[in-house]
């Protein structure tokens, strides 16, 4: 079976830390976009016509509030991958040093 | 750590010569003094002990062959788990004798080792050479079938393995040299050769398949086995030189087929036999090398610490009767008794006969500085020292600095998440101290971090701190007690209706209205401002206040703490003549400005904030002296600037003239004569119970032993020296005030474009990753993440981060300490084995 490492120990520590703050960052910002914040309008992809269309307002804004916190959520889930893998690789690095020596 | 550095006294050591080596020995170990040179004449050849040093220096050399072969081998070099102590002299001889044997054997089996690889080579040539002129031989010997061919150019006649005996009858004799070139040479050979034997020779070659290493020079290259068939003598020799030129290696060319065989057969079996030694010396020689290599260590600190001791023996010097030696040392006053212990410890060791002992002594000289810190604080202080090494006794800034430098930082820095970042990082160096400390970091950055990792979990602590204060985490503001600003308000009092909002971009929240402001928010700035489009515009007043707030508090501190100074060092005329008038001319001016800032936010509110009035205008006005035409801020605003005015301006002369004619008078006046000399006795009688005061004025005389001589003569009071330093220190101060005042606006320059660099990097990266509406947008938002966080923490974190952190510094240097530091001490470097640097790791060999 062919190797499973493709990057080096410093690569696999970076990419550990990096998912480890996207999933704390990006719950967060999902939690915060559910929460309705009013701080991060301006992160929400609404129009001129949403506001105008709105039947029931501010109901399409806040669909879109959800929206965005669900994109949140699902790129925080890619994150916790990304740091499953980068686990394995610091694993595997640790592993081939030992056999090294 | 200490307000001031530690109290120091110069001592006289009396070191029996039995036991001085083991006494020294002891004091390397715990790290007490520092050693005088009691020799400064004599050279470095001419001293004590220059023998020893030679033999340690022997033993250095050997060791750093014996640390290059180990390294080359790839063997690991093991710490030793107790470090040793430096051997006895008689053990010395051991470690060398060892060390010399061990060179020695190592030179010869390298010697031997070169030469079975050049036989092996040689050989492996030569069973080339065989294997591919018999295909040559092979290959002409089909034209053999036709028969000799006599022809006249005997040079175009291919030769064949029987075809010599033809040429035999011609009487002709057909030679044959053959060997091995490097193909990069053949083209140039083979032109030679039909140049110099004009067409007498043939030459046939062909390439070894395998690359041999050329054991000279150490590389790999191809070659070329050739081989020559020549007709006559001279022609031979002419060939024979060629390939000399040529660097050609030259074998033997077998006459018949069977000789051919034999020959090979005999070569394999040579070759095998000879790959075997040389597969059992290296793995000898891998053998050595380890044993070697366990005690490599520990004889490298043994040679270290000796090469240390005999170094600081030669700083002594012999007494009369020649059985003792003398040492000067300086040494802290609370370690005397350590030092004590440590003689005795030392003298135990050496078996002496008469214990060694210590004797203080006094001292004109101006002791080195010791500030003693702990792991914590040693960050801090090496930041302060940066600067300059505090004077003797001098109060030190550094316990301040472990609080106002963080802080300072964090005012520059305020961000939440930005310090949030960087307090985890710091905490991940600290918590795994013990296994980077350990690990020798060979990367000079990153040793600098790392040391500084206290430090900069201060500065992260302090940054979440002011990023709560302005509300700021990664350029958005939280919510966390709910917003004191309501828009609904507006609308219930029928301020703004629908329609306002569809015919205006911008609307003003006015805070006259009731229920718009609810008062001010529990801590910090209200997260509604990162709404507001005149978010700046607020920010900036308050944070530019903030900033020549904190300034001039931090500055008024410096001023305070010269005080101590002063008291310490029996300069109470200094309070009166340089303190007081320095602080009167800051607080007036500046500490007024402090007071209109403070009047300003607590007296108006939004109802009269229209006729709030401008404290520049006033702090100008008061400067001109000026003001009836704009209304006073409170009644009675005119008499009291004028009153702090003139106090300022009365300041100016007290500290230019006051220093100066107090000297003089003091050196030429009449009656304070009694009082001068009684004061000088104390001072003198003092001095020599307490030799560790000195006197920091310039003028005063110094006698000590005669505290009663006439003070009427001194040695020098130059007074324009005086005049000219004290002239030149008032204006530094004066104008220092004002631009020192204004240079603490940097807070705000560097807060302010941190917030901006934050908020511009959220808005062209962050959004774009969150505004993406379409299915696919949420896999873009993982790569648009990563980006952002390689950004936050280049630019924002180590950028901004390294930016502040030197601006803070700056602050620190300049503005607070040039009010009461002087910083041109010596620091205090004791002798230490564990401070010594040691020359393999400088190479790099361990």
């Amino acid at each position: 079976m062919p190797s499973l490492l493709f990057c080096g120990p410093k690569l696999a520590a970076c990419g550990i830390v990096l998912s480890i703050w996207g999933v704390i960052m990006l719950t967060m910002l999902g939690i915060f976009f559910s929460a309705k914040s009013a701080v991060l309008i301006e992160d929400v992809p609404f129009t001129e016509e949403d506001i105008r269309n709105d039947k029931n307002p501010p109901q399409t804004v806040y669909g879109l509030y959800n929206q965005v916190g669900i994109n949140c959520f699902i790129a925080a889930a890619i994150y916790v991958g990304v740091g499953a893998v980068s686990l394995c690789q610091v694993r595997l690095n640790k592993r081939q040093e030992y056999m090294v020596t | 750590m200490g307000f001031r550095s530690e109290e120091m006294c110069l001592a006289q050591l009396f070191l029996q010569s039995g036991s001085a080596y083991d006494c020294i020995s002891e004091l390397g170990e715990m790290g007490l003094v520092e050693f005088r040179d009691l020799n400064p004449s004599v050279s470095s050849f001419q001293r004590r002990f220059v023998s020893e040093i030679k033999r340690c220096e022997e033993m250095e050399r050997i060791l750093g062959y014996l640390l290059r072969e180990i390294k080359k081998a790839n063997i690991a070099v093991p710490e030793a788990e107790v470090l040793p102590a430096a051997p006895a002299p008689k053990n010395v001889l051991e470690i060398m004798e060892q060390l010399q044997r061990l060179e020695v054997e190592l030179s010869e089996v390298a010697k031997n080792k070169e030469k079975l690889q050049r036989n092996l080579l040689e050989l492996t040539e030569y069973t080339h050479m065989l294997r591919i002129t018999r295909t040559f031989m092979h290959s002409r010997s089909r034209h053999e079938a036709l028969g000799p061919q006599y022809e006249e150019f005997p040079s175009l006649d291919t030769e064949s393995v029987t075809g010599c005996t033809s040429m035999q009858r011609l009487g002709a004799k057909l030679g044959f040299i053959s060997g091995l070139i490097q193909r990069v040479k053949v083209e140039a050979f083979e032109r030679m050769l039909w140049r110099v034997c004009k067409g007498y020779t043939i030459l046939s070659y062909a390439e070894v398949d395998e690359s041999l290493a050329d054991l000279d020079t150490g590389e790999i290259n191809k070659n070329v086995v050739f081989l020559i068939s020549f007709w006559g003598d001279q022609i031979g020799q002419k060939v024979q030189k060629i390939c000399d030129c040529y660097h050609c290696h030259l074998y033997p060319h077998p006459e018949t087929d069977e000789e051919r065989a034999d020959i090979m057969d005999s070569l394999r079996t040579r070759i095998q036999d000879l790959q075997n030694v040389l597969r059992r010396t290296e793995d000898y020689l891998k053998q050595v090398l380890h044993k070697a290599s366990e005690s490599a260590h520990s004889w490298m600190l043994q040679v270290k610490k000796m090469k240390a001791i005999y170094h600081i023996l030669n700083l002594c010097s012999f007494d009369v009767t020649n059985k003792c030696l003398i040492a000067e040392v300086w040494c802290p006053v609370s370690d005397l008794t350590n030092l004590r212990r440590a003689l005795e410890e030392g003298s135990r060791k050496g078996d002496a006969t008469v214990p060694s002992f210590v004797n203080r002594i006094p001292s004109n000289d101006t002791p080195p500085t010791l500030l003693r810190s702990n792991k914590f604080t040693s960050g801090f202080q090496s930041i302060v020292e940066a600067y300059g090494v505090g004077d003797y006794r001098e109060a030190s800034p550094a316990p301040y600095t472990l609080i106002t430098f963080p802080f300072l930082f964090a005012v520059m820095f305020g961000d939440l998440g930005h310090g949030a970042v960087m307090t985890l990082c710091a905490l991940w160096m600290v918590l795994t101290e013990k296994h980077h400390a350990r690990r020798r970091p060979g990367n000079e950055i990153w040793k600098t971090f790392f040391d500084g990792r206290y430090i900069m979990l201060m500065m992260g602590l302090f940054s979440i701190y002011t990023g709560l204060i302005y509300n700021d985490c990664f350029s958005k503001s939280l919510n966390i007690f709910g917003s004191s600003w309501s828009v609904k308000a507006m609308f219930t009092e029928r301020q703004w209706s629908n329609e306002t909002l569809q015919t205006n971009a911008l609307l003003t929240l006015d805070p006259n209205i009731s229920a718009v402001f609810s008062g001010p928010y529990p801590l910090g700035i209200d997260p509604i401002w990162n709404m507001a489009v005149n978010r700046l515009a607020f920010l900036n007043s308050y944070k530019m206040k903030m900033s020549v707030i904190i300034g001039v508090i931090h500055m008024s501190f410096g001023v305070v703490l010269s005080v101590f100074n002063y008291i310490h060092f029996r300069q109470k005329f200094k309070i009166y003549l340089l303190f007081l008038p320095e602080l009167l001319f800051l607080l007036c001016l500046f500490g007024y400005l402090v007071f209109m800032i403070f009047y300003k936010w607590l007296a108006f509110s939004a109802r009269d904030s229209r006729l709030a009035p401008s404290i520049l205008i006033h702090f100008i006005n008061m400067f001109l002296m000026q003001g009836n035409d704009t209304t006073p801020l409170y009644p009675g605003q005119m008499g009291l600037q004028v009153f702090l005015m003139v106090v300022a301006l009365l300041s100016v002369p007290v500290m230019l003239l006051g220093k100066p004619l107090y000297l003089y008078w003091l050196h030429h006046g009449g009656k304070s004569l009694r009082v001068h000399r009684v004061c000088l006795f104390f001072c003198g009688y003092e001095r020599v119970r307490r030799v560790s005061e000195e006197d920091l004025s310039p003028s005063i005389v110094h006698d000590e032993e005669d505290g009663l001589s006439d003070s009427g003569g001194p040695q020098e009071f130059d007074f324009g020296d005086v005049f000219l330093h004290q002239a030149i220190h008032t204006i530094e101060f004066c104008l220092g005030c004002i631009s020192n005042t204004a240079s603490y606006l940097r807070l705000w320059a560097l807060s302010l474009a941190h917030a901006q660099l934050s908020e511009v990097l959220w808005a062209m990266v962050m959004r774009l990753g969150l505004r993406m509406s379409s299915k696919l947008g949420v896999l873009l938002l993982v790569p648009v993440f990563g980006v952002f966080a390689v950004l936050t923490v280049s630019i924002l974190l180590v950028m901004e981060g390294l930016s502040a952190f030197l601006h803070a510094l700056r602050l620190h240097w300049v503005e607070f300490q040039n009010k009461f530091y002087s910083g041109t001490g010596v620091k205090f470097a004791p002798f230490d084995f564990s401070l010594l640097p040691s020359v393999f790791e400088q190479d790099g060999l361990l």
